[in-house]
């Protein structure tokens, strides 16, 4: 399991570092999608990986962290997929508005020479 | 008491200059007045302040700022503390007075000028009230900044803005000296306490680091105080209004440095370092400062050089080390900032009622305007330290220290002498200013006809000549106990005997000033006929010029070197930008791994289940399908993306993580619907060309990206993987785990420690969710579409065609047609789709669900409205006001944090319990909760807010649309 996550890891970054560097804007923001999908599973994983566990405590009372999910890499995480949200959004919205004053979808906001 | 005083002292001209910000522009009077009450209040509490202060007492309040890195809001009053903030309220009234006739009635921004005027009073109380050595940097930056706003306060003149921009580099210059300087005596001493700093003066001096603090504080307070080599900016600051050149450069901005160089005087002074970096600058200053006003033909340009040479004078004196000279050298701050201000106003007043400063257009003004004449010859005789005004008895005690030899060395054999010829020089210069122009001819062609000015614009050149004669005349009746207290302030235990007396009998010092006195009048009658026609500034040097040399350097760094640095070292593209981040990226990640030897873990591994093995297939077929599709094809792009965010989430479920894995489904919801609404205005794209046809150059830059991909890809697999084969060290999520129930009152604990244990980290996130959606929808409200996307899409065109070509049918029927199933669906939905939000909000602090899941939850309800009916449809039936969600959201999560402080608890702090409710039974009740429903609706609203107002561009361009149909043909 772990070899796949790694892969998939590092097949998401590359495909996401490919796009980044690419001059479309839309090449830049699916690029950028890509690359925060890779990382919040990369920060997950820093938790370890466990089947069948979870965060969500079973008695009431001071909880044994043996039994569970390390809960820390996925509040972070939790965390990063709204912010991620947010950063496409406001992403998209420049590139709209930089499209609808330069008339291109460089990223410069003009083509290359 | 006392120390409430103090604060009161220091908060009403801060106060005040906030309250005339908001005065009328053209209420002159009643700013004036609101300023002077200011000044006038001040003066009073300094002066009920004195009895505390007499016999070398201190006070001191103090209150917490930052204890931790040993920075208070401390303030402390001693004597000299004292007799400064006299100097700093007594003048600045005066000013207030002399600035009321001063500024024109027709000048409109006059509540600017009060208000920056009381500002910079306040930090100029603050430098001299401050009790901690970081607080005084931040009053020292904040005079530069104010006497900034001051000197360019006539911004429409080119040489106000020079002047100011000039004298705000130079002292801010300055100013980071004194703060780094200031670092290291607390890093000395161990605090930033002055009290603490003053009694350490003997670590200070023994410790490696005297000689840098000493050299860094010297930065702050000679560039502050125009000694040279950084006096240059003094004569430029001269184009401010003369209110503020009497007030800032005479009593209290530039005596900012010489209050430096004495309140460190008993740490600093006494080594040979000081003596030599001190007395250089100082004496340069004294005699150059002389011979520059000498030569000047503007009055202020006379006066501000004739400054230099006062304050040089003063640092001598400091410099020394003998407390004696210390005295005279708090004396002559006192005795130099009366006349000083005096003759700045008089300059004024000339300047005011003739037109001109021009020395060599003035003439003859004695007939005209006699009172005021007789008022700047007593100031100015004062100046040039004539018996039986002030100026005499501090420039004796002057001649006297230089007298003294104190260290051996060719600096002291030759102080004598050039005290001497400074002491010429200024009675030379002072006799120019008076001659020249309240003498000779009458005056011929000036701007206006001169006459005295209103009673009250002279009023307080009255009082400060008034007291350079009493102080000059009955030194010690007048003066001497509150010069006792000042010195006492200063010196301590350590205050040596002196005498105030006007005469000391036939000494040295006497005969120094007779020749001075002698020589200076012999010099200015020799060089009378020059000067009347001679250019400005000093034979041959005039060229030489500090400021010159000073815009050449700031040209050469600022705009020469910075473009150098831009062609080589920049550019304004983003892809080479991007590509260098990546790089270093890479380098700063596999460097250490490098080194440490990098391989895989000892954990054992999970066996792979095939299931998810071709589940992440899938995935990377899509993550790579999405990249080499997104240029051309980008609607399958993004469905690919979602394709790879699908199998993201499923991850999350098959690994624990109920709570990512619904959060990400509904996020990839929403961001899909969002990017789809934004293709419409992206610019169509050829079909994919023939990929030889590319140029060479292309290809090679091609292929570096996709190494650099490919490395970069592979890097993050091995870090990955190598992380999670060895041990993990839980510490963090072991207490979250243990405490969540038992002090978060819930089970869920992602959500426990979202809302509760780090509720301030989502609060700032949900704040941050909250700006962007608000910047979004400030640039759509701007957005004008590319010209070619303002036309209706070719499919929409098409169905339009085919709707019009029937008569039974409307236009747009056919679009419902295609969703009218869905549409239907998604109708029903609606009511579904909000018990489901209301369901994973309640769960949220036990099972997975929580704010943002639920927050998204509600938003797709309402988008889905939107796709399935359009947005004039919604819009006519529902009223989202997605911005009242934001700003309550936002608040309810503010005021339940706040809630915790009405229980004497901390921010956020929250409380949970358990509440019976019939029928539904025990739920819990965690005031978190409050903070989660925060959440919730500010997450509705800044998702809401995005969508539509993205959606909303589709109804707009149809407007543009026929404003393009409107215009001329060749327009369009």
């Amino acid at each position: 399991m772990e070899l796949v996550l790694s892969l998939a890891i590092g097949i998401m970054t590359a495909s996401g570092i490919w796009l980044l560097l690419r001059p479309r804007t839309f090449q830049v923001i699916i690029g950028l999608s890509l690359i925060s999908y890779a990382v919040n599973l990369f920060i997950f994983s820093m938790g370890r990986l466990r089947m069948n566990a979870t965060p969500v405590l079973t008695s009431a009372g001071v909880g044994e962290p043996a039994l569970y999910d390390d809960p820390l890499p996925q509040a972070l995480v939790l965390t990063a997929i709204v912010i991620g949200f947010a950063m496409t959004a406001l992403f998209l919205v420049v590139l709209l508005a930089s499209r609808g004053l330069t008339g291109t979808d460089h990223v410069d906001g003009r083509e290359r020479r | 008491m006392g120390g409430g005083m103090l604060i009161l002292l220091m908060l009403l001209p801060f106060a005040g200059s906030v309250l005339v910000a908001l005065f009328r522009s053209n209420a002159r009077n009643v700013e004036a007045w609101f300023a002077g009450a200011v000044a006038v209040a001040g003066l009073i509490l300094a002066i009920l302040l004195y009895p505390s202060v007499a016999d070398g007492g201190v006070v001191r309040s103090e209150i917490q700022w930052l204890p931790a890195y040993g920075l208070n809001f401390t303030l402390r009053m001693d004597g000299f503390a004292w007799m400064f903030a006299m100097l700093v309220t007594g003048i600045g009234l005066l000013v207030v007075v002399y600035a009321r006739y001063y500024m024109s009635s027709e000048d409109y921004s006059v509540p600017r000028f009060f208000s920056f005027f009381l500002a910079f009073m306040g930090a100029m109380l603050g430098i001299v009230l401050s009790g901690n050595l970081i607080l005084l940097v931040v009053f020292w930056e904040l005079t530069g900044i104010f006497s900034f706003l001051l000197i360019g306060y006539w911004y429409q003149n080119a040489s106000a803005r020079d002047g100011a921009r000039m004298a705000l580099t130079v002292t801010g210059i300055g100013g980071l000296g004194l703060l780094v300087g200031v670092l290291l005596l607390g890093h000395i001493v161990g605090s930033y306490d002055l009290d603490k700093v003053l009694a350490s003066g003997n670590i200070i001096r023994l410790h490696p680091l005297y000689l840098p603090a000493m050299l860094l504080i010297l930065l702050g307070a000679l560039t502050k105080s125009a000694q040279f080599p950084f006096h240059f900016w003094l004569p430029n600051a001269m184009s401010a209004p003369t209110p503020v050149s009497a007030y800032l450069h005479s009593a209290t901005m530039v005596k900012a440095g010489v209050f430096l160089l004495a309140r460190f005087w008993p740490v600093f002074a006494g080594t040979e370092e000081w003596f030599w970096v001190v007395g250089v600058a100082g004496l340069s200053s004294l005699v150059l400062g002389a011979f520059f006003a000498l030569f000047q033909q503007d009055m202020k340009g006379l006066l501000a050089y004739s400054t230099i040479s006062h304050l040089g004078l003063i640092t001598v004196l400091l410099s020394l080390g003998s407390p004696l000279a210390a005295v005279a050298a708090i004396f002559h701050m006192m005795n130099h900032a009366t006349f000083k201000a005096s003759l700045f106003m008089a300059a004024g007043v000339i300047d005011h009622e003739t037109g001109t400063r021009d020395m060599r257009r003035l003439s003859g003004l004695f007939r005209y305007m006699p009172f005021t004449a007789t008022l700047a010859m007593v100031a100015s005789a004062a100046m040039a330290g004539v018996p039986l005004l002030n100026g005499f008895i501090s420039k004796e005690m002057f001649f006297a220290e230089t007298v003294e030899t104190h260290l051996k060395s060719t600096l002291d054999t030759v102080t004598p002498y050039l005290a001497v010829v400074a002491g010429l020089l200024s009675v030379a210069y002072s006799l120019r200013f008076i001659h020249s122009v309240f003498f000779g001819p009458p005056p011929r062609d000036l701007p206006r006809e001169p006459h005295e000015p209103p009673q009250w614009m002279r009023f307080p050149i009255e009082f400060l000549v008034l007291a350079c004669l009493v102080v000059g005349i009955v030194p010690g009746l007048t003066v001497g106990p509150y010069l006792h207290a000042a010195v006492v302030g200063v010196l301590g235990p350590e205050t040596p005997p002196y005498s105030l007396a006007v005469w000391h009998g036939f000494t040295v010092p006497l005969l120094m000033s007779a020749v001075a006195l002698a020589g200076g009048v012999l010099l200015y009658f020799m060089l009378r006929n020059y000067l009347a026609t001679s250019q400005e500034g000093p034979p041959y040097i005039r060229h030489i010029a500090g400021n010159r040399i000073f815009e050449r350097i700031l040209v050469t760094l600022s705009w020469r070197w910075a473009r150098l640095a831009e062609a080589f070292l920049g550019t304004r593209r983003l892809q080479p930008q991007l590509r260098l981040l990546v790089l270093i990226a890479l380098i700063a990640g596999s460097l250490p791994l490098y080194r440490a030897g990098a391989a895989a873990g000892i954990l054992p591994t999970i066996p792979v289940d095939p299931v998810f093995a071709f589940i992440w297939l899938l995935g990377a077929i899509c993550a790579v399908g999405a990249a080499v599709r997104a240029k051309f094809h980008r609607l399958s792009a993004l469905i690919l993306l979602g394709g790879a965010g699908l199998v993201t989430c499923i991850t999350f479920a098959w690994l624990s993580a109920p709570d990512l894995a619904l959060t990400q489904l509904l996020v990839e919801i929403v961001t899909t619907v969002l990017i789809l609404l934004g293709l419409r205005w992206l610019p169509k794209r050829r079909d994919d060309p023939d990929p030889m046809s590319v140029g060479t150059r292309a290809r090679i830059r091609r292929y570096r990206d996709l190494a650099l991909a490919v490395a970069g890809g592979v890097g993050m697999s091995f870090l990955a993987y190598m992380m999670m084969t060895r041990p993990a060290t839980r510490t963090l999520g072991d207490y979250f785990l243990r405490y969540a129930y038992t002090e978060g009152g819930g089970r869920n604990v992602v959500n426990v420690i979202l809302v509760d244990f780090r509720g301030f980290d989502t609060f700032g996130e949900i704040a941050v969710l909250g700006v962007v959606s608000l910047s979004a929808f400030a640039l759509l409200r701007r957005f004008r579409p590319a010209a070619d996307n303002v036309e209706q899409p070719h499919q929409q065109k098409i169905q339009d065609a085919y709707d019009e070509a029937r008569p039974d049918r409307q236009t747009g029927d056919t679009l419902s047609d295609y969703l009218s199933v869905p549409s239907v669906i998604m109708h029903w939905l609606f009511p579904v789709i909000i018990v489901l939000a209301v369901h994973l909000f309640l769960r949220g602090h036990d099972l997975p669900g929580g704010g943002f899941a639920a927050g998204v939850a509600l938003a797709i309800a309402f988008i889905l409205q939107y796709l399935a009916a359009g947005t004039r449809w919604v819009e006519d039936r529902l009223r989202i006001l997605p911005l009242r969600w934001i700003g309550v959201g936002l608040l309810s999560a503010a005021l339940t944090g706040m809630g915790s402080w009405l229980f004497g608890y901390p921010f956020l702090t929250s409380h949970s319990q358990y509440a019976d409710l019939p029928l539904i039974g025990k739920i819990p009740l965690a005031s978190a909760l409050l903070f989660d429903l925060g959440v919730f609706l500010l997450v509705v609203g800044a998702t809401v807010l995005v969508l539509i107002a993205l959606a909303h561009q589709s109804i707009r361009s149809h407007r543009t649309d026929r404003f393009v149909a409107t215009l001329p043909k060749e327009d369009a």
